[in-house]
C-alpha cells in the first residue's frame, strides 16, 4: 500500500505538469487549429530563465515573474512572426513551423544561457511529509495546487468572462465568431499568451523537482500532446484527465513494470484507447463535410 | 515541349538519374561523395513517406520506427540468427500488421498513434540489449556479394543512388497509376473517396506499407554504410526530420522529397560554421521556407516557372 500510495504521488506529480503541456496544446488548437510544437519550450523557459533570473540577484518571485513575461512575449512572437504570416498554409507546414520555432528556441536558450542541467530550491521545505507510509514532497502539493488552481481560473475565464466566452466562440467557429464583432485575430494571440503562460508556470513548479536544461522541452511536448489525443483534442477537460492518465500510467509502470520501458506502457495504453475511442476519451466525433 | 516533358512523373526520374550518374565526377573529396551517398539514402525513404503523406494525406510521425527496424535487421539479422540482410524487407509485414488497426485513425489521431508506434520500436532497440547492444548500438557485419565486399563511399553511393533511381521510378509508377489516383481521391476526402467505391482502407494500407519498405530499405543501407547502428536512428526527432524533409522540398513531388532530403543533410554540414548558432539557423530556414513557400520548395518554383499544371 505504502508503495502504491508512492507511485500515485510521484505520478500525479508529473501527470500535473503533462497537463499543464497539454492544455497549452488544446487552447490554441481550439483557437487557431495548429498543432503547437513549440508548447515544451515553454515549460523549459519558464524553469531556464527562473533559474538565471534568481542566479543574477533577482528574488526568486521576481525572477519567476520574469521567466513568465519573457515566455507570454516570445509565444506572441511565435504568433506574429512565424504562425500569422502563414496563415491558410496546411496543417503540416503550420506543424512544422511550431517545430523549426521550438528548434529554435532550444538553439537560442543554449547559447544565451546554457546546456547544462539546472535546478532550484524547494519553495516550501525539502522535509517529505509521510502519507499512509509514503513520502509526499511539499513541492509536489505545490506543483499539484498551482495545477489546479490554473485549471480553475481557466475555467472562470472561459465561461465567466467575456473575453474568455469570445475564445470560446472563436473555437466553436471562427467565421461566426468574426461576424458577431469578435477579433478572432487578437483571440489567437491571446490564446498563444495565454499557453506560454500556463506552459511557463508549469516550468516554474516542476524545476525543484525535475531539473530543467535547454534540451527538456521536447519530451515534455511529446507526452503533452500524447496527453491531449488521449483526452480528445480539443477539449480542456481531457487534456487534464489525459495529461493525469500519462503521469500515473508511467509511474506505476516504472515501479511495478521496467522503468525503462514506463513510456512504453503509456503509449500502449494511449494506442489501446484510440483503437476503441477513435476520437480520445473526451472527443467528439467529427462529421466531415464533402 | 518542354512543359510536357517536364510534366511528366518519368521526366523527374530519368533526370534524377543524370545528376546520380554524373554528380561523381563533380565531387572534389571522398568526404563529399559520402555526403551525396547519405543525401540518396534519406531521400529514399522520404519518397516513400510522400507516397503516404504527399499522395494519401497520412501524416506518420513514426517513420523512423521502419527505418529503424530497417537498420537493426542487417545488424541483428546476420549476427544472432545467421539470417541474411534481406530481412529487412520483413518490415512489409510488420506495417502490414500494424498499419491495419493504426490506419483507422485520421488526422492528429494519426499522427500520435504512429508517433506511439514509432516511440515503442525505438525503445526495444534501446532496452533489449542482449540482442541490439543496448543505448551504445552494436556494430553491423560487412555484406558480401559473390565475394565482393561492400564498402566504402563509392559502392555506397552507386548502390544508394541507384536504389534511389529505381525508387523514384516506382514511385512515379505507383502515382500514374490508379492507386495513385485512388489515394489522391482518399487525400482529398475520404468519405467522398468512399462514396465513389474506393476501398479507402486497403489503398491507405498499401501506401502506408510501401513507405514503411522505403524506410526499411533505407534505413538498412544507413546501418551497412555506417558500420554501426544506434537507437538513435529510429528516435523521434528522425522522423520528425523526415517529415521535414518532405514538406520543405514539397509534399506530393518525388522531386521535392529529394530536394529535402538533400537540403536538410546539407544544411547542418553547412551551418557548422555558425557553431553555436547551428540550431537557430536550422530553425529559422524552416520557418522562413514554409512561411514563403509553404507548399513547398519544388512545387512552389514550379508554378514560379509556369511548369505546374494548374
Amino acid at each position: 500500500m505504502p508503495e502504491f500510495l508512492q507511485f500515485a504521488f510521484s505520478g500525479l506529480t508529473v501527470g500535473a505538469i503533462y497537463a499543464l503541456v497539454a492544455l497549452g496544446f488544446t487552447l490554441i488548437y481550439n483557437a487557431s487549429g495548429v498543432i503547437n510544437f513549440a508548447q515544451g519550450e515553454f515549460v523549459m523557459l519558464g524553469g531556464m530563465v527562473t533559474v538565471f533570473a534568481h542566479a543574477a540577484g533577482l528574488p526568486l518571485p521576481l525572477a519567476a515573474l520574469t521567466a513568465l513575461v519573457t515566455a507570454v512575449v516570445i509565444g506572441l512572437a511565435l504568433y506574429r512572426l512565424a504562425i500569422e504570416p502563414a496563415r491558410g498554409a496546411s496543417p503540416v507546414t503550420l506543424i512544422i513551423i511550431t517545430i523549426g520555432a521550438s528548434i529554435l528556441l532550444r538553439g537560442a536558450t543554449s547559447i544565451v544561457f546554457d546546456k547544462n542541467f539546472h535546478s532550484l530550491p524547494p519553495y516550501a521545505g525539502r522535509d517529505p511529509w509521510i502519507v499512509g507510509g509514503a513520502a509526499l514532497l511539499p513541492q509536489s502539493l505545490i506543483v499539484l495546487g498551482g495545477a489546479a488552481g490554473i485549471v480553475a481560473a481557466l475555467w472562470y475565464f472561459l465561461t465567466r468572462t467575456l473575453t474568455g466566452k469570445a475564445v470560446l466562440a472563436t473555437a466553436a467557429n471562427r467565421l461566426a465568431a468574426r461576424l458577431v464583432g469578435i477579433n478572432t485575430n487578437a483571440v489567437v494571440g491571446l490564446s498563444f499568451a495565454v499557453s506560454a503562460a500556463i506552459g511557463a508556470i508549469g516550468g516554474i513548479l516542476m524545476t525543484p523537482i525535475t531539473f530543467t536544461s535547454y534540451d527538456s522541452g521536447t519530451l515534455l511536448a511529446l507526452k503533452g500532446f500524447a496527453a491531449a489525443m488521449l483526452g480528445g483534442m480539443g477539449n480542456p477537460l481531457g487534456a487534464v484527465v489525459g495529461g493525469l492518465m500519462v503521469g500515473l500510467l508511467e509511474a506505476f509502470s516504472a515501479g511495478y513494470i521496467s522503468s525503462s520501458y514506463k513510456d512504453a506502457v503509456a503509449f500502449l495504453v494511449i494506442l489501446g484507447v484510440l483503437f476503441l475511442m477513435p476520437q480520445g476519451l473526451f472527443g467528439r466525433s467529427g462529421v466531415e463535410r464533402v | 515541349m518542354m512543359r510536357r516533358f517536364v510534366q511528366s512523373p518519368y521526366a523527374v526520374v530519368l533526370v534524377l538519374a543524370i545528376v546520380v550518374a554524373i554528380l561523381p565526377l563533380l565531387l572534389p573529396s571522398l568526404f563529399y561523395l559520402r555526403v551525396a551517398a547519405l543525401i540518396c539514402i534519406f531521400a529514399l525513404a522520404v519518397v516513400g513517406l510522400n507516397l503516404l503523406i504527399g499522395f494519401a494525406g497520412q501524416v506518420s510521425l513514426g517513420h523512423a520506427g521502419f527505418f529503424g527496424i530497417g537498420a537493426y535487421a542487417v545488424a541483428v539479422g546476420p549476427t544472432h540468427l545467421g539470417i541474411p540482410p534481406w530481412l529487412a524487407l520483413i518490415v512489409g509485414a510488420i506495417a502490414f500488421l500494424v498499419g491495419r488497426p493504426i490506419l483507422r485513425l485520421r488526422g492528429h489521431y494519426l499522427a500520435v498513434a504512429t508517433l506511439g508506434m514509432g516511440l515503442l520500436f525505438a525503445m526495444v532497440f534501446a532496452n533489449e540489449s542482449a540482442w541490439t547492444g543496448g543505448p551504445d548500438g552494436m556494430p553491423v557485419p560487412r555484406l558480401e556479394l559473390f565475394g565482393w565486399r561492400m564498402a566504402g563511399p563509392w559502392t555506397w553511393y552507386w548502390i544508394a543512388g541507384v536504389t534511389l533511381v529505381i525508387g523514384a521510378w516506382i514511385a512515379a509508377n505507383v502515382i500514374a497509376s490508379p492507386t495513385g489516383r485512388a489515394l489522391r481521391a482518399i487525400h482529398d476526402s475520404e468519405t467522398a473517396a468512399q462514396v465513389l467505391g474506393i476501398d479507402v482502407a486497403r489503398y491507405k494500407l498499401i501506401a502506408f506499407v510501401l513507405s514503411a519498405v522505403y524506410a526499411a530499405v533505407a534505413g538498412a543501407y544507413l546501418a551497412m554504410f555506417d558500420g554501426l547502428v544506434t537507437p538513435e536512428v529510429a528516435g523521434f526527432l528522425r522522423s520528425i526530420e523526415f517529415v521535414t524533409m518532405a514538406v520543405l522540398g514539397g509534399l506530393g513531388s518525388t522531386l521535392g522529397g529529394i530536394v529535402g532530403a538533400a537540403l536538410l543533410v546539407l544544411l547542418p554540414q553547412l551551418l557548422t560554421v555558425f557553431h553555436d548558432y547551428e540550431h537557430i539557423a536550422l530553425g529559422l530556414v524552416m520557418i522562413v521556407v514554409m512561411i514563403f513557400v509553404p507548399a513547398g520548395i519544388v512545387p512552389s518554383l514550379a508554378s514560379l516557372l509556369g511548369w505546374r499544371r494548374s
